[in-house]
């Protein structure tokens, strides 16, 4: 049944941002305001001998490590990140001092000036080189920012007993994020107190670096978010680093500084989405169903830590997908590499490992022989089964309704059968199921966060919500707005919510994890409530309302043992594909998505946070595609990273099943990273059906399919290639001249 | 070397002094304080920067302001005091085709210069439309309905 919130209601912001008032931190003048340029280090990994700066004109200011009145370390898990390099530099693109001045050009011209003198130390590039490394690590003794194992079960006795062994490995590579508004800040330091302006998800975050960067008393750092122009992630840990750039920088100059990144610096130095090496072993008794799995997670974190030990964790939990497996090893590791480093990307580690689950689910139902949809089904979580850290589904898993009714929506079924039989040029159709941890992992809400939100009645009736948590085009400030309203029963033109300024509000945590309706919402739900109650009691009230952890979650972090997390969203999607038996690129015929997100809190919202997540997990599987070499980014404008247009893909279906979860605001859980996860293995998935050749990586590029099917037309290349043909059919292959770095790298390999 | 220019802004004659080769959007943005006009990539590749000159969609970006000469342009700024304007808000509204809001003041001019001359378009000639104006956050589709909406109760205004 159909809530009455899920209603779509207009987006209050599209009067301001259709017409182009809306200010984004780049639009913001302040009087008398300067403009900040980074040098950065231009070698992957050096110790910097000496920096030669040139006579700087009148007003111009050099601003480094020195201006620096606290510590010289980004705020984050492990402090490790400089706000400026010190005596070393460990990736291209790392900041090493600004030249701030009142021109632009002229802060240019002074940075080109500007020499490092640098004596290099041998970089570490990749996942592989990372391991080896002892002599020289970039960090700790053995490059691992984190490292962790859990089991569930008997995993050791079940391998050793059974002889049915499918084992797979699996890579994806980086994802930029491509917000449109690139990365900006504007510091202003008056009468004692810094304050910084910009584009960001975690304005608390960002007070927080400050507070330990400046070493000053908490009243003297004040941080506010300007409408901010998409984040995805990358607008989570990074602004806190450029927050500090332009403080520091405002307190030397005493003036406002503005640091405003152009699209190629944008590119070039701020977090990505983690590479990965997945790597399945996975146990099959005679009746063919899993007994076991062994997953084996590496993350290529980069230079600095950042998120990356808990962008791992939700990797390893969601490492076996939304299958119910007995026994169960997953291991991970964050390694460190002399490369920009990595961090948030909506889903959060959890699109590679779901890209990896699926396609292996796939491998295995081929080589026993039934159809991915049945093997896949055949193994589903239910209610009452527990995940794989062992906690307790609770509530109940629709997986049943949702493969039912993607089946129907887009006759996965028939087309697939229609496919085998005849050959309709290279169409495909795969199939993928998923689900997105709700908000912060286990107790991460009780033990880290602590969200408060408050509610302030005004004398004219009207109400304004105060919340840390940002509107970054993802529509929570109507989301949030309309919750209030439907609690309150007030009209939601008498909701107010601004900006959030850390002058104003309390801290309710940051805007990551698909936390912002289901957590933040649903405190703002009790407190619209309470205040309803007490509504007529005085003129101006204020209700504070505090997270309280629900009674039914155990978590252990120390063993990775209980619920990993508060709740699950759950979701599958189709894709059907046509392949240019010429090019080898992939036309995308037909998306569909089915999600149970508990209650839409707005349908329309809603669709719109399916749509873009589809379109950026395809954009990821198929066309985004990176590549560093020697430590420097080869797709560094956005002319050479491509990201989808209009013309990329068709018109999605997208269906909802209606579960509400008890305690999320109107029976709503997560909903803002789920989309992006399933996209990329139905695409991939599509692709193998269509082609018959095993998908290991994404992007699956035309380069790279073409390379994987001649190398199946020459057998003596690839007898592991050459296993996965299970099925009669096979490509009409051309056998073309083909060179190329794929291949050479799979010959290696076979 | 300066050099003087004149061209009309938004119905407005406008007469500045500047170095020919500097980019078109920053005397927008800069010297004439037009921040409807945004920057997502200064090549050329987003449409975010999109304007109109003399009835053409164009990239701000990578325009030359000494080539504007003599030239009629228009910026969100002037468009959004027109009716058309209204009703592509409000069918951009209607449809959640804002989401974040960077790239849509240049899909709007996108939309005008679509409409303007062809008033009843096809989707495939609304994907082409747009096709030079990147937006990470909708994937398209509901910019795409917010358009057609528009086309449908804008008859006879385009």
């Amino acid at each position: 049944m159909k809530q009455k919130i899920s209603i779509p209601i207009k987006k209050s912001d599209v009067p301001e941002k259709a017409g182009g008032s809306a200010k984004y931190i780049a639009d913001i003048e302040f009087e008398g305001m300067l403009y900040a340029k980074t040098l950065r280090s231009d070698r992957p990994r050096a110790r910097i001998n000496s920096i030669k700066i040139p006579e700087l004109p009148e007003g111009y200011y050099i601003v480094d490590k020195n201006d620096i009145p606290g510590k010289n370390r980004v705020k984050m898990i492990i402090d490790d990140q400089p706000f400026f390099a010190e005596d070393v530099v460990n990736y291209i693109g790392e900041p090493i001092l600004l030249v701030v001045g009142p021109d632009k050009e002229k802060v240019f011209e002074i940075v080109y000036k500007i020499k490092v003198y640098y004596e290099d130390i041998e970089p570490i590039f990749t996942i592989e080189e990372a391991e080896k490394e002892k002599k020289n690590p970039i960090y700790g003794d053995d490059n691992c920012f984190a490292e962790y194992e859990f089991k569930k079960g008997e995993p050791e006795k079940a391998f050793a007993t059974l002889s049915y062994i499918v084992e797979d490995e699996y890579s994806t590579d980086y994802q930029e994020h491509i917000y449109l508004e690139p990365q900006g800040v504007v510091g202003i330091y008056e009468n004692g107190k810094v304050t910084v302006y910009g584009a960001m998800q975690c304005p608390y975050y960002v007070k927080n670096a400050l507070l330990q960067a400046f070493g000053w008393d908490e009243n003297r750092i004040r941080v506010v978010q300007t409408t901010t122009g998409g984040a995805f992630g990358g607008k989570e840990e990074y602004p806190s680093l450029i927050a500090g750039h332009a403080a520091f920088a405002a307190v030397k100059t005493g003036k406002p500084v503005q640091l405003v990144f152009d699209r190629n610096e944008d590119i070039e130095v701020t977090t990505k989405r983690h590479p990965s090496s997945i790597k399945f072993k996975t146990a099959l008794d005679e009746n063919n169903r899993i007994i076991a799995m062994d997953v084996d997670i590496k993350i290529d974190a980069g230079a600095n830590a950042g998120l990356s030990d808990v962008v791992l964790q939700r990797s390893m939990f969601s490492a076996t997908g939304v299958y119910n497996i007995p026994n169960i090893r997953v291991r991970g590791k964050a390694l460190a590499t002399n490369k920009v480093p990595s961090g948030a990307f909506r889903g959060f580690g959890a699109p590679q490992v779901f890209f990896a689950i699926e396609m292996h689910m796939y491998h295995i139902a081929d080589k026993v022989g039934m159809e991915p949809i049945d093997f896949k089904t055949k193994h589903i979580l239910m209610r009452g089964d527990t995940t794989s850290t062992g906690g307790l589904l609770r509530s109940e898993v629709k997986l049943p309704e949702i493969i039912d009714t993607i089946d129907k929506m887009s006759q996965y079924r028939e087309k697939y059968e229609k496919f085998k039989k005849k050959r309709d040029g290279l169409k495909g159709i795969g199939f993928s199921l998923f689900f997105h941890g709700c908000g912060f992992t286990g107790s991460g809400e009780k033990d880290l966060i602590k969200a408060k939100v408050k509610l302030k009645k005004k004398k004219n009736d009207k109400v304004e919500i105060l919340v840390s948590n940002v509107d970054m085009g993802q529509g929570a400030q109507t989301a949030l707005r309309k919750i209030v309203s439907y609690s309150l029963d007030k009209p939601i033109e008498h909701i107010i919510y601004e900006n959030p300024d850390t002058d104003r509000v309390p801290d309710s945590g940051p805007t990551v994890a698909s936390r912002t309706v289901m957590i933040v919402g649903g405190l703002l739900e009790k407190a619209a409530r309470k205040l309803k109650e007490r509504w007529n009691e005085a003129p101006e009230l204020e209700i504070v309302e505090r997270y309280k952890q629900p009674e039914y979650i155990r978590w252990d972090q120390k063993k990775f043992k209980g619920d990993a997390y508060p709740e699950y969203s759950w979701g599958a999607n189709v894709v059907e594909v046509e392949i240019d038996p010429v090019t080898y690129e992939i036309k995308v015929l037909g998306i569909w998505g089915v999600y149970d997100v508990g209650v839409a809190i707005d349908e329309k919202m809603l669709r719109g946070q399916i749509e873009g997540g589809i379109i950026q997990g395809l954009g990821f599987a198929t066309i985004e595609v990176m590549n560093i070499k020697d430590g420097k980014i080869q797709q560094d404008t956005i002319t050479d990273y491509i990201i989808p247009t209009s013309k990329d893909f068709p018109k999605i279906e997208i269906k909802l099943i209606d579960n509400p979860y008890e305690y999320g605001p109107f029976g709503a859980k997560c909903a803002g990273e789920l989309p992006f996860v399933g996209a990329a293995p139905a695409l991939a998935s599509a692709v193998q059906y269509a082609l018959n050749v095993p998908i290991r990586k994404i992007p699956v590029t035309p380069e790279l399919l073409l390379s994987y099917v001649n190398l199946i037309n020459k057998p003596q290349n690839s007898k592991e290639l050459r296993e996965c043909l299970t099925t009669e059919h096979v490509p009409p292959l051309r056998d073309p001249e083909v060179s190329g770095t794929e291949i050479a790298e799979l010959k290696e390999t076979s | 070397m300066k050099k003087e220019i004149n061209f009309v802004l938004n119905k407005k004659g406008v007469n500045i002094t500047t170095d020919p080769l500097r980019r078109l959007l920053d005397i927008l943005r800069e010297d004439l304080g037009l921040k409807g006009v945004k920057e997502g990539c200064g090549e050329g590749e987003c449409g975010s920067c999109a304007v109109i000159i003399n009835n053409r969609i164009v990239n701000s970006c990578i325009v030359a302001v000494g080539t504007v000469e003599g030239a009629e342009i228009i910026t969100i700024e002037g468009y959004r005091k027109t009716k058309q304007y209204k009703l592509l808000e409000d069918s951009f509204a209607e449809a959640g085709a804002v989401q974040c809001g960077f790239c849509t003041p240049g899909i709007i001019i996108a939309a005008e210069t679509l409409l303007r001359i062809n008033p009843e378009p096809n989707e495939n000639a609304i994907r082409d439309a747009i096709s030079g104006n990147l937006c990470r956050c909708t994937g398209y589709n509901m910019i795409v309905e917010g358009i057609k909406i528009a086309s449908q109760k804008g008859k006879g205004l385009w």
